[in-house]
């Protein structure tokens, strides 16, 4: 299986507070991975690194075969503008907080960036974009605003958004965390049908038996490290690190 | 003199006020968004540098600047004062009116959530069109009922063009006043900015329905 994103040592902190500490990971293709654990783990710190939205202190970061980042001497260092650039068109990342454009219709938030970045035709965008907003149930709502929209309609935009710039990997940071109970079901049922698609995904969350479910690999966190990962079955259903046990048992006693 | 004669002799100098209103936002409403963008440099110097000439231009009067850019050339190098004041009187309006939107534009930019620029930055936009196309529409949509307020107070300001006797509405006001010791031609203009700014308000409030349609 092809290694689609590889992150060797990486290491991160905020000023003195140690973040990431010599975390490593890898994703093959058509892997669905879940990142668990409690909140300041690193999880979403890993997330923000991976796609660029941060920068690692020290570490490696490979996308396909391609350095983002290379560690030389403890010390991350990374490419150039234009290998960034296409680096960062191999991937797509949905936030908690859907961070839709507010002032775009609809179809022009999953259509402007296809045009204006990828320098696609407008036409065959716009039929894509279409089709995208078909599978995500929202094919009448082309031409609303995302104001107008509901929490779980705002998050399935923004998971078009990402999918209509036809990324290798998709990320996904806490996507129902900002979503009322009974509006989470939607976006797990549009996740699921990527998997069944075979699109390789990243997704951290809180929603164990979603990610024992649909994931093919768990990585559990805590202090910034790997506790503990593998098989969904086996990490939430039989962990054995203290750690571990004792985050789900947390979980599962609310 | 009949109160017509004053009106039109007055409405000669509106061409005049005109001039100032349209002219000052055309080059402070672009430059203030520069004097913005320098005052939220990343290079320190550039950003408390930009800080203390927006202070200045802020915390002197507007009187005393006009005074300044007009008759400064002559006093400093010996240059003769132009005799079109339209181009010292622009000059010190625009600079003026720059620094107090910049602060303006700042609060904007400043209060947009970083989630549309981490959102722009993973599709690829360059910071450009980030700022262009994601940033700029939504920030000016949030500062104008702020520019409609200093708009509204540049009506007004222009009557500060007397200082330089440059001849526009209330000059020419403040002279028929002294010649006929007449309180009338006040009467006239404060009737004349007030037309003025209910203008101003119906155009601004267009422009804010305008953009009503998102949140």
């Amino acid at each position: 299986m092809k290694k689609l994103l590889e992150i060797n040592h990486c290491r991160k902190s905020f000023g003195e507070l140690p973040v990431l500490t010599d975390l490593s990971l890898s994703v093959e293709e058509s892997q669905v991975l879940s990142i668990i654990g409690p909140s300041g783990s690193g999880k979403s710190t890993l997330l923000r690194c991976a796609t660029l939205l941060e920068t690692m202190d020290g570490g490696d970061l490979i996308y396909d075969g391609k350095y983002a980042a290379r560690d030389q001497e403890g010390r991350a260092v990374y490419a150039s503008g234009t290998e960034l650039k296409e680096i960062r068109n191999m991937f797509g990342l949905v936030f908690q907080n859907f961070n839709l454009f507010p002032h775009y219709s609809v179809l022009k938030n999953i259509m402007e960036a296809p045009v204006l970045v990828q320098k696609r035709d407008r036409k065959e965008v716009e039929e894509e974009a279409r089709e995208l907003l078909n599978q995500m149930g929202l094919a009448d709502r082309a031409d609303a605003y995302p104001f107008q929209l509901s929490g779980g309609q705002q998050q399935r935009v923004s998971i078009a958004r990402a999918l209509a710039m036809n990324p290798k990997i998709l990320f996904f940071d806490e996507p129902t965390s900002a979503l009322d109970p009974e509006l989470t079901g939607e976006i797990l049922r549009v996740i699921r049908s990527l998997a069944e698609k075979k699109m390789t995904m990243v997704i951290v969350t809180h929603e164990m038996a979603f990610a024992r479910d649909v994931s093919d690999y768990v990585v559990f966190m805590n202090d910034g490290a790997i506790v503990e990962q593998g098989d969904p079955r086996e990490v939430i259903d039989h962990p054995t690190q203290e750690r571990t046990i004792q985050f789900l048992r947390r979980l599962t006693e609310t | 003199m009949t109160l017509a004669t004053i009106v039109l002799k007055m409405s000669e100098g509106l061409g005049k006020t005109c001039a100032i209103f349209f002219l000052t936002l055309v080059f402070s409403l672009p430059l203030g968004l520069l004097v913005a963008l320098l005052r939220m440099s990343r290079r320190k110097a550039v950003s408390v540098v930009t800080r203390g000439v927006i202070s200045v231009l802020r915390g002197t009067p507007l009187m005393l600047q006009l005074l300044a850019v007009t008759y400064g050339p002559y006093y400093l190098f010996g240059l003769s004062v132009s005799r079109n004041k339209l181009i010292p009187v622009v000059i010190a309006f625009a600079i003026n009116y720059a620094a107090y939107f910049a602060e303006i534009y700042r609060g904007g930019i400043e209060s947009m959530p970083v989630g549309q620029y981490e959102a722009a930055q993973v599709l690829g936009y360059t910071k450009t069109q980030t700022f262009l196309r994601i940033i700029l529409p939504q920030v000016i949509k949030r500062i104008l009922p702020s520019i409609t307020n200093e708009v509204v107070t540049l009506v007004k300001d222009t009557s500060m063009a007397f200082t330089v006797s440059y001849q526009e509405m209330f000059t020419i006001g403040k002279q028929i006043a002294n010649s006929q010791t007449s309180f009338v031609p006040f009467l006239v203009a404060g009737l004349f900015y007030y037309v003025f700014n209910l203008l101003v308000d119906f155009v601004m409030g267009r422009a804010e329905k305008r953009m009503s349609y998102y949140r």
